[in-house]
């Protein structure tokens, strides 16, 4: 049963690179009650700034995955021929083996191969963590290097913390996502409280904020959003100002280039611990819009 | 010649090296952009529109008469695609990863494939630059099909650039197999160094020869240039932290077009490269 009392806040930004773990971690400093999920699994960041403690560690094992049984395969070939995502490739002996990173995990090749030499085994895909740490309890992850099923390991992160919250009796699941608006984000964003959008002012930020609105309001999530680096292109600001007005979502404030951000992370904690400039009163107006309006 | 332009953390400057890379080259050459989630090549080549094209997916159809609900279909679907309710069975697009095997399985016949859209494949052209543009579409989840239609434009022999998503798993990996050299763009802060990390294990994991082009040096600290002088990793070339740069880029500007100095420096980086791939052939 879904807890009602319990936001979820996803951060995300469509371009990548443009604050979404710095503004994740500034958030997590001005909240008591709350779950850090980092859902950014293939390249995640936010454990570099929370040092978390692992307290459990799972592996992720998801889908299914194709391996020749080389004592079995005659080289027929059919297989290769019947795979729609080239995940075969013909050895020097002529006998065919499963390219890993192309195998989909469909089971076709598996069920046709007619010498029954393709054997369907569980795939390791990676691991995920609950973890102690100063801001509160953190669920994150970690894909294995050039692994599947990002989408579905999202969803665990997710659903874990969600778990977590409702034991720990916190308000607020706060979670970091992914870049883009493909199949993790699609995993992020459906049936969350809120979606921040993280962007800076530059025209490709633009571009790809406008897509990843798009994505969530498509799934009826609000969105709010924050330009980060805001003073490099005053004008793009006031472009993505006028954007937002267009998209009808809530524009929350902007954040001046400081290079104070990159020392708190070089220092390992969050802008809020670190920085004493106006920054950081900057980021706490905007965390009240975001908060007092969820 | 093909070279993969990856990162692992995004916003190191992907793009920016790709597209760079392409207009200092000043011969014939492909730019491929296989961030189809979010192409930002074209904002700033500014290419003129060449041709359009459809990326789809086959998804199964259902003849209604024929199915008589046995759920092979659904047994045999690995992505909870297709599912038999009421006795027929319903298709959900958006699930199909388009591997055939309901359509092939079905013993009543009762299933044939109709492309589904998820997305584009645009070409421009530039001056000796074609841009092919993949383009996924917003609520479409699965990017590596269209990587892969973009993909099927390279011919033997050609110069090509690919642009590919930052990352380390499927598209980012679609993106860069298959190339000659995987250059990756990373930044010397914690993240930029951690996730560039992540993106080397991922490239390693492929076998291709992989170098490193230092972006926005100077910001951050030099852990990044260390930890490559320790794994012996070709850095190919340190673009500095510029404000100059920032700006030209938040405005769509191509840095080498209107920047003697950078000019040469990613002229001298195409020699870099050049040397890199003979060495490593020479390797093999």
């Amino acid at each position: 049963l879904k807890n009602n009392n319990i936001k979820e806040l996803v951060v995300l930004s469509g371009k990548g690179g443009t604050g979404k773990t710095t503004i994740t971690a500034a958030i997590a400093s001005l909240v008591d009650s709350l779950v850090l999920a980092d859902c950014d699994v293939d390249a995640a960041d936010l454990h570099l700034l929370t040092q978390p403690k692992i307290i459990e560690q799972n592996k992720f094992i998801e889908g299914k995955e194709a391996i020749v049984n080389l004592d079995k395969c005659t080289g027929c070939g059919l297989c290769a021929s019947m795979c729609r995502f080239d995940a075969f490739k013909q050895l020097d002996d002529g006998l065919y083996s499963v390219v890993e990173v192309k195998c989909e995990g469909c089971g076709l090749c598996v069920h046709y191969c007619s010498e029954k030499a393709i054997d369907f085994v569980d795939r390791d895909c990676g691991i995920w963590m609950i973890s102690e740490t100063r801001f509160g309890t953190m669920v994150h992850a970690r894909l294995k290097p050039a692994g599947e099923n990002s989408g579905l390991l999202v969803s665990l992160v997710r659903k874990e913390a969600r778990k977590i919250a409702q034991k720990e009796g916190k308000k607020l699941i706060l979670v970091d996502g992914p870049p883009g608006i493909g199949c993790p984000v699609i995993s992020s964003v459906t049936g969350s409280s809120a979606v921040l959008l993280v962007t800076e002012s530059t025209l490709s930020a633009l571009h790809d904020l406008s897509r990843v609105a798009q994505l969530a309001q498509n799934f009826e999530v609000p969105v709010y959003v924050v330009i980060n680096r805001a003073d490099i292109n005053i004008e793009v600001s006031e472009a993505i100002k006028k954007e937002c007005e267009k998209l009808k979502v809530n524009f929350v404030g902007m954040i001046p280039f400081d290079k104070q951000i990159v020392n708190s992370q070089l220092a390992g904690q969050s802008v809020i611990e670190y920085i004493s400039t106006e920054t950081k009163n900057i980021i706490k107006d905007i965390w009240e819009r975001v908060w007092t309006t969820m | 010649m093909k070279i993969a332009i990856a990162s692992g953390k995004g916003g190191t400057g992907k793009t920016f090296v790709s597209v760079n890379l392409a207009y200092s080259l000043e011969k014939n050459v492909k730019l491929l952009d296989c961030d189809v989630e979010e192409p930002n090549s074209n904002i700033f080549l500014k290419g003129d529109f060449i041709s359009k094209q459809q990326s789809s997916l086959l998804v199964p159809k259902l003849i209604n008469d024929l199915c008589d609900g046995c759920r092979i279909c659904q047994n045999v679907c690995q992505f909870n695609a297709i599912v038999v309710l009421a006795k027929k069975a319903m298709v959900f697009e958006d699930l199909c990863h388009a591997c055939g095997f309901c359509t092939l399985a079905c013993p009543q016949k009762a299933l044939y494939e109709v492309e589904h859209k998820i997305g584009e494949v645009t070409h421009f052209q530039k001056g000796a630059i074609e841009l092919i543009e993949g383009r996924l579409d917003v609520g479409k989840a699965l990017a590596v099909p269209v990587i892969r239609d973009v993909k099927s434009n390279i011919k033997l022999n050609e110069t090509v650039i690919i642009d590919s998503p930052p990352g380390t798993s499927c598209p980012m990996v679609w993106a860069v197999q298959e190339s000659d050299l995987v250059i990756l763009v990373a930044e010397s802060t914690p993240f930029g160094l951690h996730d560039f990390k992540l993106a080397l294990e991922s490239v390693n994991e492929m076998k291709i020869p992989c170098a490193v082009i230092i972006n926005k040096d100077g910001l951050g600290d030099n852990r990044l240039e260390k930890y490559c002088q320790n794994e012996n990793i070709k850095i190919l070339g340190k673009i500095p932290y510029d404000r100059k740069i920032a700006t030209s880029y938040s405005h769509g500007a191509i840095l080498v077009k209107e920047d003697k100095f950078y000019d040469q420096q990613f002229k001298q980086i195409w020699k870099e490269i050049e040397n890199f791939i003979k060495e490593a052939s020479f390797e093999k």
